[in-house]
């Protein structure tokens, strides 16, 4: 089903963080940019559609006015907006939002880091187009202007008790401002919030003291991977479990979704990432899962696998120790 | 940042830890030549040529042991394993085995309430600290846990890891709960259900093999060949390979049946003689050396040539086998015995 391509080779090794893959199709360029993170830097790639261009750009996490960093970086990821594309840079010291080429940083925004140290650990994980997250299982909702770096903090979502691994949205409804937000935490618990004038908390579909690492939100339904290898499917408003699939044989750490096909991508620290169809049944509103795929990217813990397009025609995954982004298209 | 910091740090470091060391020498009055001793050893270790191959083994040993973890939590229990062999070292030292034991209780009370998801990010930072480490390792290389590029083999086989199912399959559900239908898929590895869970207890089986002394002297014959062993499936695929003594000695007792295979004389390969020196030198040079007055007589004693013993044997062969064959033909007569007595 899908062929090996040419891999692009990036200037350092993927870390072993979830979801370490960014992706962002320009098609006007016929470019696509591509974020890998290794401890406190971001490597860029954007590498033309004919294969012939590959350029390169490495962004450090360090606030602004502040010479060095040591702060590691969590997770860097892509917002495409409505009016324009971010690139958000989540670390232990704070949240950077870049332009989408990385060329400028637009915002930063510290974590409030306590005077005395604790037992936990701090630090932003988790970004979606709408908001990021942190440690204390806060969500920071940040209101961003077509243009220019006016970007404010709007609101802070309290839900979670445990840190939050994941965020993701969709639009929901013929209003191109609603959307729903699903937040995953390392307890495997999720909330399903819903936006408007504020946004509400809709929904907490518990978990089982598993940490969910990668979560997704597709025709309002939430697609979970969890550190026992499991994915499942819920109704995000309802909480109804429409399935449950034993995907891997370890932490998943990885899931994507390509949303005009209904196609699901899932990479796991057990090698193998796997391709499977998602189908709504209009009769019964179930979800049903398909498998339709295996790769196995040998003696790699794979941290990241993202499709390219929104068909999911292709995919890029990144392992571990790995300094290269493998490619695979159909066939 | 710097590349060259680590040598001045180690250096200093340790130029610190000399002072604290000889003052404590001093202080507890332990004698000179003994107090010298010990700041001799520590010094010649420190600056040893070979202090970098040592930190080179440790790292990559930790390393294999993080990456190989079946789940995060694991890597307490390798922890433990570290700890129950530095117990062993200090069993009959009562001081230092309270000390040892304090460790213990530290270690239980702080981690064993970790969820699984900060144990997996005391391991993402551990592997930070272990990126682009790739030195190979000979124990490494030759048990094949190690390709020879450096990276560690994760294998798709074995147990899954205590609490994950074997993948493979996807269970659908109505809106009321009720599972309406299973599917299996393929999951590309050969996996089998999880071992029991080890001990985070003082005391106890740590069921993982990862932190227990890979240099131990006193491992089971079977894995010399393959150097130590953590692995059952090692240990399977060193005993399945036939034991070519076990086949030779067949060889020579189907030779010594009679007649199985045609003896070409002269054949070195086929025939066997004695010789009660150490070399065939040595017995060349007695031959000439042995004094003529000496005779002897040679008796020959054939084993193999006798047709009528040989006729007889190969006819009560015959009656084994369940075809009724008269003289089974024999490719390579060792395994034709053990297919033979397999068939009784």
């Amino acid at each position: 089903m899908y062929h090996k391509e040419k891999s692009i080779q990036i200037k350092n090794s993927a870390s072993a963080l979830y979801n370490n893959l960014g992706v962002l199709r320009i098609a006007p360029r016929s470019l696509t940019y591509f974020t890998v993170v290794h401890a406190n830097v971001v490597n860029m790639v954007s590498a033309s559609w004919d294969g012939l261009n590959y350029s390169h750009r490495q962004l450090q996490s360090k606030e602004p006015n502040v010479a060095t960093s040591t702060s590691l970086i969590m997770q860097a990821a892509f917002c495409a907006l409505p009016s324009r594309d971010l690139l958000v840079v989540t670390s232990q010291k704070g949240i950077q939002m870049y332009e989408s080429d990385g060329s400028t940083m637009v915002y930063w925004h510290a974590l409030d880091t306590p005077d005395t140290p604790t037992d936990q650990a701090v630090f932003a994980r988790g970004i979606s187009a709408v908001g990021k997250s942190d440690s204390s299982g806060s969500i920071l909702v940040f209101d961003v202007p077509s243009k220019g770096s006016n970007i404010t903090l709007s609101d802070v979502l309290k839900g979670h008790k445990k840190s939050i691994t994941d965020i993701a949205s969709e639009c929901s409804g013929s209003q191109d401002c609603i959307a729903d937000l699903i937040s995953a935490d390392d307890g495997g618990n999720l909330c399903v919030w819903k936006s408007g004038e504020e946004f509400q908390r809709f929904n907490n579909i518990p978990g089982f003291d598993i940490s969910c690492t990668s979560v997704k939100l597709w025709k309002g339904t939430a697609v979970a991977g969890y550190g026992t290898g499991q994915i499942r499917l819920y109704e995000a408003v309802t909480g109804i479990l429409h399935a449950e699939v034993n995907a891997h044989a370890r932490w998943i750490y990885s899931l994507d979704i390509a949303p005009f096909s209904g196609l699901l991508l899932s990479a796991a620290e057990d090698s193998l990432v796997r391709v499977w169809h998602l189908s709504i049944k209009p009769e019964s509103l179930s979800v049903e899962v398909a498998h339709l795929h295996n790769e196995c990217v040998t003696d790699t813990q794979i941290c990241g696998a993202k499709f390219c397009d929104g068909d999911g025609y292709a995919f890029a995954v990144t392992g571990y120790d790995l300094s290269e982004i493998i490619r695979y298209s159909q066939s | 940042m710097s590349s060259r910091t680590l040598p001045l740090l180690f250096i200093n470091l340790g130029g610190e830890m000399l002072y604290i060391l000889d003052q404590r020498l001093r202080a507890q009055n332990i004698p000179a030549d003994k107090a010298k001793k010990v700041m001799n050893d520590i010094i010649s270790t420190m600056f040893n040529k070979n202090m970098d191959k040592l930190y080179d083994l440790m790292t990559m040993a930790f390393k294999y042991q993080v990456l190989l973890c079946p789940r995060p939590k694991d890597i307490l229990l390798v922890s433990f394993n570290h700890m129950d062999a530095i117990k062993e070292f200090v069993k009959d030292i009562p001081c230092i085995l309270t000390l040892v034991d304090e460790t213990y209780q530290q270690l239980i009370q702080i981690y064993t309430n970790l969820s699984s998801g900060e144990f997996q990010l005391i391991r993402q930072t551990l592997l930070i600290f272990f990126q682009d480490m790739h030195i190979r390792v000979s124990i490494f290389l030759k048990d094949k846990v190690q390709n020879s590029n450096g990276r560690f083999v994760l294998p798709t086989s074995g147990p899954v890891p205590y609490g994950t199912q074997v993948p493979g399959l996807i269970r659908m559900f109505n809106c009321t709960g009720k599972e309406v239908s299973r599917l299996q898929f393929s999951n590309g590895g050969n996996y089998n259900t999880a071992i029991r869970e080890g001990s985070f207890e003082i005391f106890g089986d740590r069921v993982t093999k990862l932190g227990t002394n890979m240099y131990s002297v006193s491992r089971p014959v079977e894995t010399l060949m393959s150097g130590t062993s953590t692995n059952s499936a090692q240990h399977a695929k060193v005993n399945m390979a036939p034991n070519p003594l076990a086949k030779e000695e067949l060889n020579l007792l189907a030779r010594l049946m009679g007649g199985l295979e045609v003896q070409k004389p002269g054949n070195a390969d086929n025939g066997f003689r004695v010789n009660l020196f150490a070399t065939d030198e040595e017995e060349e040079e007695a031959f000439i050396s042995r004094p003529d007055e000496l005779s002897y007589g040679v008796i020959k004693i054939q084993a193999t040539q006798d047709q009528q013993a040989s006729a007889e044997l190969a006819k009560i062969m015959g009656e084994f086998s369940e075809s009724g064959d008269q003289s089974p033909i024999v490719s390579s007569k060792g395994d034709d015995l053990l297919a033979m007595m397999d068939g009784l």
